[in-house]
Order: C-alpha cells, then structure tokens, then sequence
C-alpha cells in the first residue's frame, strides 16, 4: 500500500467533502457530491475492497441523485440560479 | 450575558473533553492497513473452500451472515413502503399524457444502445456477484438505473409502459420472499435457518455457491425493483409539478 497515495486520495475525498458543503445551490451540489463519491470510490479501490466501490459508485451515480433531484424537485425549491429560474415555458419545445 | 455568550461557554470545555476521548480513542485503534484480525484471515483461508465461491465478500454477505443481509432486504422494503406511505397523493384521476420531449439530441441519439448496455451491465453484474466482485446490490442498482434512463432519455410514457406497477411490486415482493423462504427451506431440511443446503458446485463457474447464487438474485431482484418504486412515487405527480409540462397540457 503506497502511503503517498493514500494521502492524495484522502486529501481529496477530504476537500471534496468540505466542497460539497460549502456550494449553497441544491442543483449543483448534487454534481458536487457526485465527485465526492467518486473520489470515494478511488479511495476504497486503493483500499482493495472492490464490492465496497462498486456500491459506493452504483449508490452515489444513480441512487443518490435521484433521490435529492426528485426532492429538489417536489419541494419547489428548484435552483437557486435566477438566471434558470426565469427560463420562459416555450424554451422546452426547441429540439421536439 | 447574551444566549450565544452561554452556549459558547457550555460548548467549549464540553468541545475539548470529547476532542480528548477521541483522540485517546483513536490512538488505541490497531495500526492502519496491515494486521487482519484473526476472523478476516479465517475467512480468507477457508471461505471458498467451504462455499466454493470466488468473491468471499458475498460468500459472507449470503451464507456466514446471511441473517444481516435479510434484515437488510427487509429495511430496504420497509423504506419502499414508508416512501409510499409518505408520498401518496390522490390517485383518483388517470395520469394524462405529458408531453416533456427530450431537448438534447446527445441523449436521443444514444438511448438506444444505452439502455439495453446499462441493463445487461446490471444483469452480469448480479449473475457474477459471487465469482467477481459485485453481487446483488450493486447490480439491482444499475439495473434500477436502466430503468429511469428510459424515463430520462425517453419520455414518461415510456417508462410507465415499461414499469408497470403490478410487475414491479410483484417483483419486489418475490425477490424478498425468496429470502425467507430459502431461510425457511434450511431449517424444514433439519438445519439452521438460512443453511446452505443445494450442493455446492465447482469453484469458478456459475453453478456455485449453493443458496449463495439463489439469495444473490432474490437480492439483486428485490433491489432493482424497490429502487423502481421508489422513482414512482417521486414522479407520481409529474404531470401537476413541472411547470413547462403542466404548461403544454393547457
């Protein structure tokens, strides 16, 4: 087990953690926490512990993120990014 | 003296004190990485000897502590009914045809080979999860996964077409079945519950494990298919909240 990169991978799954809770948007800190995980996932690779990273990879890419973005979206809150927020309905028949 | 002043004033010394249990704490772990404990190099000796599979993860995980993994199937099924409970509107009226057209060309032009890959993914990855690292939690998440990339890629209507309710509670209700009945089947032959009782096979195939390979794909079925109603219940309401499509349907 290389010691220097286990301290580049734990630096990194440590300023990804606290980046993840310094972004205020809820959209955007769910790519951010994507990072995080992935991040995770080296991390438990370079542990040896494969089954743990493939669930950590399955859980933080597609459980994860499905549920924050469909709570996001049932409670309203949506973005926080006024510049999305004033898109106008009849941008979303561009491309049908 | 102000509220903060006091809590500051509480939270200090308390602060240090369990900084202090901490750090003695962690000074007596055993040192990081290198000695197993006798039980890890039990298993790594024995396990696929005894269970004729090749990822002793899921040897563990399906037979030496099988009995966790059920609770865990049940927590999984009872987080699917409390989703359900909490996130039930009034299903009176028929869910309309809402029209949300995908805007990005990228997604149409790889749906078709997406899906099908991602599921196949899914599919190996439970099939083999007791050869090579995966097993049945990962894969019935992927699997779940192509599940929702049909609503993501596609349309709404795809995905109620290809997910109907009846099927998917079907599944999940067999997947976490099977569980305890192979459980109950141990203990009618005159074992333990949860006893390992098909014959093991040969190392390396396919046919191994004995019940290990059965619980894999009740576990592996019984997630993808709880994850599935869980996306449900979220977009239950697609057609009232999204503004642009609520928009188009007057």
């Amino acid at each position: 087990m290389t010691t220097a990169l286990l301290v580049v991978v734990l630096t990194a799954v440590g300023v990804l953690g606290v980046c993840v809770v310094l972004t205020h948007d809820p959209l955007r800190q769910t790519v951010v926490n994507g990072f995080f995980g992935l991040s995770l996932v080296v991390f438990f690779v370079v542990l040896q512990a494969p089954d743990v990273a493939i669930s950590e990879l399955v859980v933080s890419t597609v459980a994860y993120p499905l549920v924050l973005l469909a709570t996001v979206y049932r409670t309203g809150k949506g973005t926080r990014d006024p510049q999305r927020r004033r898109r106008a309905p009849s941008d979303s028949e561009v491309g049908r | 003296m102000s509220r903060v002043r006091r809590r500051l004033l509480f939270f200090v010394p308390v602060g240090i004190a369990m900084a202090a249990v901490l750090a003695w704490g962690l000074v007596g772990l055993p040192s990081f990485g290198l000695p197993h404990s006798d039980y890890a190099r039990y298993f790594a000796q024995h396990a696929t000897g005894q269970r004729h599979t090749t990822n002793v993860v899921a040897a563990i995980v399906f037979d030496y502590r099988g009995w966790d993994t059920m609770g865990e199937e049940l927590i999984m099924v009872s987080g699917v009914m409390g989703t359900a409970l909490l996130l039930r509107s009034t299903r009176g009226e028929e869910h309309r045809a809402a029209r949300d057209p995908v805007t990005s060309e990228l997604l149409t032009w790889l749906r078709p080979g997406m899906i099908p890959l991602v599921l196949l993914l899914g599919l190996w990855t439970i099939s083999y999860g007791y050869i090579t690292p995966g097993g049945g939690f990962q894969g019935g998440v992927i699997g779940a996964g192509a599940a929702l990339l049909t609503w993501l890629a596609g349309s709404y209507q795809r995905y109620q077409v290809l997910t109907p309710d009846a099927l998917v509670d079907a599944a999940e209700g067999s997947g976490a079945f099977v569980y305890l009945a192979v459980g109950l089947a141990g203990l009618a032959a005159g074992g333990t519950y949860l006893h390992n009782l098909i014959p093991l096979g040969t190392t390396g195939d396919l046919a191994s494990g004995g019940t290990i390979a059965v619980l894999n794909a009740a576990t592996g079925l019984a997630v993808a298919a709880g994850l599935v109603l869980i996306f449900h219940e979220f977009l239950e309401d697609y057609t009232e909240t999204v503004p642009d499509v609520a928009a188009e349907e007057r």
